[in-house]
């Protein structure tokens, strides 16, 4: 069968536009996620630059913004890992299954 | 197979010569009063003949056009992981991110957080529908059912831009390191060093040679930054609260630095900071030596897999870099040895603003550490540019040539041969603007570079795989106001008016001029296209759907290669 009759086979496939919706709406919220975390630390320098200059405790010199700027770092990590075990082990399967049903 | 051998011996026998000379040099009494660093100059040629060694083994195994550009399809997750890591920690993040910590403290921070968080919304959005929908350029995305000459030609200029840029920084700095570190070679050797090496790796290795050196690179740099900030640590007794105080205490500008949320002395400027945000994270997602990187693997699982790895690495070496930065305060400022004068300022140093983590290597290590560091900051310029220049040789012979001129006629031999040539001519190029640029002050490349690649290549390459709605026009219109935009703002800017062209105060007033750029390229770019009904336009519009099955699912994307 020719890829392009896959390929219309596949988008009239009610689950495959189900699944791309799925893994669009886990993908878009993921980097609304991230956007707000790292654009909320860039307006509280931006706009409370007090918030991450006061010390972490009584008598510390590290400021509250080092904790949160490298926790920003380990939460991107965090999150492109949530991101590849969904996409390859949950919805990558879904996705074969798809194709071949089309490929029949 | 030949020629390689020849070119081969050629530059073994330079090598030696230069090592000859170097000897001789060192026991001539002037210019130099500095000994030779022996320690960097073997580490430096180890590294050299191991990387020509891999050259000439990937040389052997590049026949196809996919073997030059994509490395046969063939790299796996964690291999293009270490080598995103490789191309993307380069020079100027370590040794730039290091210093900026040294002298302006937390700031430097900000700096790590939004190179990185780039990383994420690449792999969310657009790693797996590159490696789907293209082949070597992400033009060919951004083209896939678009008109490719005006949309590739656009994509082509953009990335260039980017790239020869990108290697005017990366020369310039190459350049001006390896005349500090081994003083008895001059800057316009260094720079023709290193345009020889690239040249050498890329034409004969492809995208394979060019893949394991920056895997070799980034182990290198990951291990040598691991080291550092291992010795700052034992020194400080393994406590963040001392090394923090320490550097408060020792620091001109004290506790000021731990609450530096802009660059010491400068004014907080809210649209500044939040347009530097989107420079630094958008900007990542335009890269094309980046984005490239996605075509290597094998398919959209291991793309995906591959910036799980890189966000790790490059995450980590940040919080590295910030500590390196710390410890330089500590072990490097107010020491006589590094500083120019420490009468007047306890925090200049001899050779210049890049130092700092260099020096603290020597600091830590002695004169061999000081070398290994000195080889692995060198090995990874001569990375970068190895990455950058086959970006921009891509650009040229797939889109410009095999595309845009020939309309796709050219065969496997005559594109591969065209890009060959556009490598041996970037090479050149970078080379003769590292020598012309040397006095210049360059400091606004990075803005340039991240600009444009933020506003022009990142937004067309979104809007072209996720809405459907996106004709040539709007996509050509769009890009365009990126790339000119972009440059036009930078020329008018702070940067470039007043620091480099000394034009009094600047008519815009921000350094990074995302933050109006980018909403008026999505503004050109919707549009122009909903309001164009040619019968073309139409056409792209119904060619979306067949589009997306393939970016969704794969089916149809381009296979690994056999062997």
């Amino acid at each position: 069968m020719s890829e392009l009759s896959v390929s219309s086979n596949i988008q009239r496939n009610p689950k495959y536009l189900e699944l791309v919706a799925r893994r669009g709406r886990l993908a878009w919220t993921l980097s609304a996620i991230v956007c707000v975390i790292f654009y909320g630390f860039i307006l509280m320098i931006a706009f409370t630059p007090g918030i991450l200059t006061e010390p972490i405790a009584a008598g510390s010199v590290i400021p509250m913004g080092l904790p949160l700027g490298v926790g920003v770092i380990v939460v991107c990590c965090l999150l492109t890992g949530v991101y590849v075990y969904e996409a390859n082990q949950v919805f990558d399967p879904m996705f074969e299954e798809i194709v071949k049903d089309a490929s029949k | 197979m030949r020629i390689l051998k020849t070119a081969l011996l050629a530059l073994l026998a330079s090598a030696a010569v230069f090592a000859v000379n170097l000897a001789y040099a060192a026991d001539a009494p002037a210019p130099a009063q500095t000994p030779v660093n022996w320690h960097a100059v073997i580490m430096f040629l180890i590294f050299v003949s191991i990387t020509l060694g891999i050259t000439y083994w990937a040389a052997t195994r590049t026949k196809t056009a996919t073997d030059f550009y994509a490395a046969g399809r063939g790299i796996t997750g964690l291999q293009n992981g270490l080598a995103i890591a490789g191309d993307y920690m380069s020079a100027a993040s370590f040794l730039g991110i290091a210093a900026l910590v040294y002298y302006n403290g937390f700031y430097g921070l900000i700096f790590s957080v939004g190179w990185l968080v780039g990383w994420p919304i690449i792999l969310f959005l657009i790693a797996e529908r590159l490696r789907n929908l293209g082949k070597f350029t992400y033009a060919d995305v951004a083209s896939f059912r678009l008109q490719q000459g005006p949309v590739r030609t656009m994509a082509a200029i953009g990335s260039l831009i980017v790239v020869i840029w990108y290697l005017i920084g990366q020369a310039v700095g190459a350049g001006q390191l390896l005349h500090t570190l081994v003083p008895q070679m001059s800057y316009r050797l260094s720079i023709v060093v290193v345009g020889t090496l690239i040249i050498i790796y890329v034409t004969f290795g492809g995208m394979k040679a060019t893949t394991w050196v920056q895997i070799i690179k980034a182990g290198l740099l990951l291990g040598g930054a691991t080291l550092i900030a291992l010795g700052v640590m034992a020194h400080e007794s393994f406590s963040f609260e001392k090394l923090f105080s320490d550097a408060v205490n020792i620091h001109p500008k004290h506790i000021e630095i731990m609450k530096s949320v802009v660059p010491i002395g400068a004014k907080a400027n809210p649209i500044e900071s939040i347009s530097l945000g989107l420079t630094l994270m958008f900007g990542t997602a335009g890269l094309p030596h980046i984005l490239m990187r996605f075509f290597t693997v094998t398919n959209a699982k291991a793309a995906r897999k591959s910036v799980l790895y890189g966000t790790c690495f490059i995450g980590y070496f940040y919080i590295l870099t910030f500590i390196i930065g710390f410890g330089a305060i500590v072990l490097v400022a107010n020491n006589p040895q590094y500083v120019v004068d420490v009468s007047k300022s306890i925090l200049d140093l001899k050779g210049g603003g890049s130092m700092p983590a260099v020096y603290l290597a020597h600091a830590i290590g002695g004169d061999f550490f000081l070398g290994f560091i000195a080889a692995v900051a060198f090995a990874t310029i001569l990375a970068v540019v190895s990455g950058l220049t086959l970006a921009g040789a891509s650009a040229l012979s797939h889109d410009i040539y095999a595309n845009v001129i020939m309309k796709g006629k050219a065969t496997e031999k005559q594109e591969v041969w065209v890009s060959k040539m556009c490598v041996i001519g970037l090479g050149i190029i970078a080379v003769l603007l590292g020598i012309a640029f040397e006095k210049q002050n360059v400091a606004y490349i990075v803005a340039l570079t991240f600009s444009i690649a933020a506003c022009a290549n990142f937004p067309i390459l979104v809007m072209s795989v996720f809405w459907g709605g996106l004709t040539t026009r709007g996509a050509v219109a769009g890009g365009y106001t990126g790339i000119f935009g972009s440059i036009g703002l930078l020329i008018i800017g702070p940067t470039v008016w007043t620091k480099v062209l000394n034009m009094g105060p600047a008519i815009f007033p921000y350094d990074f001029p995302t933050f109006f750029v980018l909403p008026a390229v999505l503004i050109v770019a919707w549009v122009v296209s909903v309001t164009d009904s040619s019968e073309s336009a139409n056409k792209e519009r119904a060619a979306f759907d067949a589009q997306k099955v393939r970016s969704e699912t794969g089916l149809g994307a381009e296979a690994a290669a056999a062997h």
